[in-house]
């Protein structure tokens, strides 16, 4: 049983799980902000008429739901200096994540603008409408309330997701818990108080996404 | 210089093949353990006790809430503490298992909301027992909701198991760790890794899109 369990080393090492709470939260706010440009990307090329954007999307986005993320960061790290660009883990942290998760809020993205009944752009059509009005006054804003729950879903995935970063030996979150399981020889406090601040993260996010569907009056978020 | 690393690679295949099997096995066990389990707790947690329902709930919640890295070294590090010791594969399976559990218990309940309460009044007005409710009338309609999300789920757990390398098991990652060490072509390498999980995963995924758009026609047929 855990009779030894030590809060005061909890609170002895607090500071490093602070700095890596910090870290993991900016980390993934950039990344999320990353994938959400990979995304818009992908989608745009994804609802061309034309075989010569869409496919390339089409096969990218497969690649990466068909593998997991632990082998593209690896790919990644492993990969990147081999083309000759040598970057900090961080940096091949924040790009794997990006990359990932664009992949998937891309067909959330399209999810959402297929919502949009075809009537809809028919008529702008008929009003005379030029294709960026249309997508601007019509088709986004009506798409933003269907995406915003399953984006936030995605969010609380990324954040999840980052822990795979200490493996590359980012210091955030997780591998802070690693440093007092293997400095002090105490698993059980380092995994146990990082697992409650990851769980704070998600009841956080999951607050915020049950809010926004409440607020927008659409179904509730897919986590 | 990239004939010699092909040459290299190619003496490597056997290690490659064992980590393939272990993926394999690895996510085939936790797949029929957590499928039977999931579907225990869902239909727990749709059953009248509110107790075990709460319980279910809060559990599936934390292991949703926190990584699947730290679930593993929780279950790895920390149940020796109580006196259960585990080698890599047990932890690894428990890990998984519990992890598919908790997704699929999810998934399991919102089938089962979806079926309409007509259905089950009808059973109760037949005089069917809750158990010939349950398998007669209730699952065989929800496994058109959850049949789809069940398969996308499995593609989940195979990749997902590639977390386990991180307590040493050589599964297919761990192998394409340990062979760059060697080659130093992480492009090459983790390619042929990630092609190894493709040809696995790939066919599932498009197996979950023809489900979804097959039943969702079925469901709407019904709807008329």
């Amino acid at each position: 049983m855990l009779e030894n369990f030590s809060f005061r080393t909890i609170v002895e090492y607090l500071p490093l799980f602070g700095q890596g709470l910090v870290t993991t939260v900016w980390l993934s706010a950039l990344s999320f902000v990353g994938a959400l440009i990979v995304g818009i990307v992908l989608c745009a090329m994804n609802l061309q008429r034309g075989w010569l954007f869409r496919a390339p999307a089409k096969a990218y986005i497969d690649a990466v739901r068909a593998t997991p993320l632990l082998a593209q960061l690896y790919f990644l790290y492993f990969g990147l200096p081999r083309l000759g660009f040598v970057l900090p883990e961080l940096v091949v942290g924040i790009l794997a994540l990006s990359l990932n998760s664009g992949a998937y809020i891309a067909e959330i993205i399209r999810a959402g603008i297929l919502s949009i009944p075809r009537g809809q752009v028919e008529a702008s059509v008929a009003s005379g409408m030029t294709y960026v009005q249309r997508m601007r006054l019509v088709v986004l804003p009506q798409a933003f309330k269907v995406t915003i729950p399953p984006l936030l879903g995605q969010a609380i995935v990324l954040v999840k997701d980052s822990a795979l970063l200490s493996l590359i030996s980012v210091s955030e979150l997780t591998r802070a818990g690693q440093l007092l399981a293997s400095d002090r020889f105490m698993p059980a406090e380092g995994f146990l108080t990082i697992a409650a601040f990851y769980l704070l993260l998600y009841y956080g996010l999951k607050g915020l996404a049950g809010l926004s569907s409440r607020w927008l009056g659409t179904a509730g978020a897919r986590t | 210089m990239i004939w010699q690393q092909l040459q290299s690679l190619a003496g490597s295949y056997p290690l490659a093949l064992r980590g393939l099997g272990m993926t394999v096995l690895l996510s085939l066990i936790s797949l029929v353990l957590g499928t039977l389990l999931g579907f225990a707790l869902g239909i727990l947690r749709t059953g009248g006790n509110r107790l075990i329902s709460g319980l279910i709930g809060a559990w599936v919640d934390l292991i949703r809430g926190t990584p699947f890295l730290v679930q593993i070294f929780l279950i790895f590090f920390i149940l020796p503490e109580f006196g259960i010791e585990l080698d890599a594969f047990t932890a690894g399976i428990i890990a998984l298992t519990n992890l598919a559990a908790c997704f699929i218990c999810e998934i399991v309940v919102a089938g089962i909301r979806s079926v309409p309460t007509g259905q089950v009044e009808a059973a109760l007005a037949s005089g069917l027992s809750r158990w010939q409710r349950m398998r007669q009338v209730v699952l065989p309609q929800a496994m058109r909701i959850v049949l789809p999300p069940l398969v996308g789920q499995y593609v989940l757990l195979i990749k997902d198991s590639s977390v386990v390398s991180a307590i040493g098991l050589t599964d297919l990652t761990r192998v394409g760790w340990l062979v760059v060490q060697r080659v130093p072509n992480g492009l090459l390498v983790f390619f042929l890794v990630g092609a190894g999980y493709f040809i696995v995963c790939y066919p599932l995924i498009m197996l979950a899109r023809r489900l979804e758009q097959r039943m969702g026609a079925a469901h709407g047929e019904v709807q008329l």
